[in-house]
């Protein structure tokens, strides 16, 4: 996968930086802890954070990881991310979901559609929706996307998939684990 | 210090290594330092701090008093009470919470009450901001409390120990508050080692409170006092701020001893040569540190940074043998005092004999990056008082 290693200008900044761009209430923020857990159980460093202002159901969020084998000083927000994770297609309307993004970085999106992506580097897709309702994975009617999306996350190498099941199953159960490996196993690369 | 959380995967399983955020480490140390009484009123962007240590007292894991109260005022009275009783007690809280309780933060350290207080910083309103700012706990400076910085999650746990200790020591007998950038920390998740709860009960001690009321001891206390007697009362607690820096050297050595952490009233990183160092509390500072890396490689100019533990009292001794001779200090303030400038820079300003360059960056969350960090390091001018974000 990309990261900036290749060109850091400093060893403090070999790091992979993700921004997830999600909707409260899909669990975004939580995707991005899981992630965490799961990149430090893998043994390496790793901090997860969000960022917004009023917490509301439906709303646009940003959360971040930044995974790096040395201990991580940055706080501040990702501008310039190695990868995007999108949990909502529409938000691709309304927000520019690659700024900052490298050619060459990844984007991971919850779409049947990847072609609204305009990104010339490695898109992988996958149907978390679908994904989320064959489990029955909602609250209150929102499909919960971001276990499944985060299997498809772990498709980029940013955690191992075995340990990404497991912190999943640890904190939400079968089900949710389940969702994952699907993702994992069902998600595209365009 | 906390680059020692830097360990094997193996070593993480051995060592009661977890990921966790800011809040949530607070709320362990509460509970691991034994506190016996929890009182505290939620407010972003601590929240989570209560509700991690209200759940903790219900599934039986942290054997507290957990008092639901209808305010800030009224969670301050209730520790206070409770820690006259010889009760080690522990609350939080943010920003207007702060400032609602105020009356009752100075009334519990003139009454020499060793409570230990988190404060995840939020700006004050108006206009409306739950993020980031060190004002709240800085307009409480002159209350008689000890303020500690932290600038990781594992700081955020370790300094909360710590707190008690110091708090508590008999030539200090002061309360503590355990500062953490709001939101950074509240929902920053970072790998964090905790001690077991046994070991940090032992390293703090039990706590004596010399003036405890007991049934069978009943004592009177905030009588009215006149002129002749009050300057006394005052005096013990300067006499008393003066110990902690020794008291609080003596406990970072002790836990050096425990968990191979260290610590220092300041934290220096790459000071020793610096021509340019950057002053800052919290995580602004921590991230400053890439800052230096960049300036030393990109630039060729000798950075380093130097950023106090501890505030209050401020360590000058310490905090200017750490800044040494460098001719460029570039204080980042994330606090206001209107008609002086940044608050932390008057302190800065104090210790130093050379010319200190103040940039007030990072308040009410504003985003600041340590390319940012870089360009303020070399644009700011030695003597003024600036603004990070550009015009206005």
């Amino acid at each position: 996968m990309s990261t900036q290693s290749e060109g850091a200008l400093v060893d403090a900044l070999e790091m992979t930086q993700i921004r997830w761009h999600s909707r409260g209430g899909q669990g975004g923020m939580t995707a991005s802890q899981l992630l965490g857990q799961a990149a430090f159980e893998d043994g390496k460093q790793a901090t997860a954070f969000s960022f917004y202002g009023a917490e509301r159901r439906g709303a646009p969020l940003n959360s971040y990881n930044r995974i790096a084998d040395q201990p991580i000083k940055l706080y501040s927000r990702v501008s310039s991310p190695d990868m995007v994770v999108v949990l909502d297609e529409s938000l691709v309307d309304i927000q520019d979901v690659t700024a900052g993004l490298d050619e060459d970085g990844i984007v991971v999106i919850n779409t049947t559609n990847p072609d609204i992506v305009d990104h010339d580097g490695p898109v992988i897709a996958v149907d978390a929706t679908s994904i989320a309702l064959d489990y029955d994975l909602s609250v209150d009617g929102t499909p919960l996307v971001n276990t499944p999306i985060l299997g498809a996350v772990a498709r980029t190498g940013a955690a191992d998939i075995d340990t990404v099941a497991g912190v999943i199953e640890a904190e939400f159960g079968e089900a949710n684990m389940k969702a994952a490996r699907e993702a994992y196993e069902n998600a595209t690369e365009v | 210090m906390s680059d020692a959380v830097a360990k094997s995967e193996r070593e993480q399983e051995e060592s009661n290594a977890r990921i966790m955020t800011g809040n949530a480490a607070t709320a362990l140390a509460a509970q691991d330092a034994g506190t016996d009484v929890v009182a505290a009123y939620p407010i972003t962007p601590q929240t989570e701090i209560v509700e991690n240590i209200a759940e903790a007292v219900e599934n039986d894991e942290f054997d507290a008093e957990f008092s639901r109260v209808e305010s800030e005022h009224s969670a301050m009275a209730a520790v206070m009470g409770a820690s006259q009783a010889n009760a080690r007690t522990f609350t939080a809280t943010a920003s207007q919470g702060l400032l609602f309780m105020s009356e009752m933060v100075w009334w519990t350290a003139a009454s020499r009450l060793p409570v230990v207080m988190s404060i995840a910083n939020r700006a004050l309103g108006p206009p409306w901001n739950i993020w980031g700012s060190h004002t709240d706990a800085l307009s409480q400076r002159d209350s008689g409390w000890m303020q500690f910085f932290a600038g990781t999650v594992q700081e955020v746990y370790d300094l909360t120990l710590l707190s008690f200790r110091i708090a508590e020591d008999q030539d200090v007998m002061l309360p503590a508050m355990m500062n953490l950038d709001g939101f950074t920390f509240a929902h920053t998740m970072q790998p964090l080692e905790k001690l077991s709860p046994e070991d940090a009960q032992a390293f703090i001690g039990d706590i004596d409170i010399p003036h405890e009321v007991t049934s069978q001891n009943p004592r009177g206390f905030g009588a009215f006092t006149a002129g002749d007697h009050f300057w006394k009362f005052r005096k013990k607690i300067m006499d008393a701020m003066e110990n902690v820096p020794g008291v609080a050297e003596e406990a970072f050595d002790d836990f050096a001893d425990l968990t191979g952490r260290e610590y220092d009233l300041v934290h220096e990183y790459k000071a020793d040569d610096a021509d340019l160092v950057i002053v800052g509390l919290g995580t602004l500072a921590r991230e400053a540190e890439v800052a230096a890396d960049v300036l030393r490689e990109k630039h060729d100019v000798k950075a380093g940074v130097v950023r106090p533990l501890l505030h209050t009292p401020f360590p000058e001794e310490r905090f200017r043998e750490a800044v040494g001779d460098a001719e460029k200090v570039v204080v980042l303030d994330r606090s206001t005092s209107f008609g002086r400038g940044g608050i932390v820079t008057q302190d800065v300003k104090l210790a130093l004999d050379q010319p200190v360059a103040s940039v007030i960056a990072g308040i009410g969350g504003q985003n600041v990056e340590w390319d940012d960090m870089v360009d303020i390091a070399l644009d700011a001018e030695p003597g003024k008082s600036q603004w990070f974000g550009g015009d206005l």
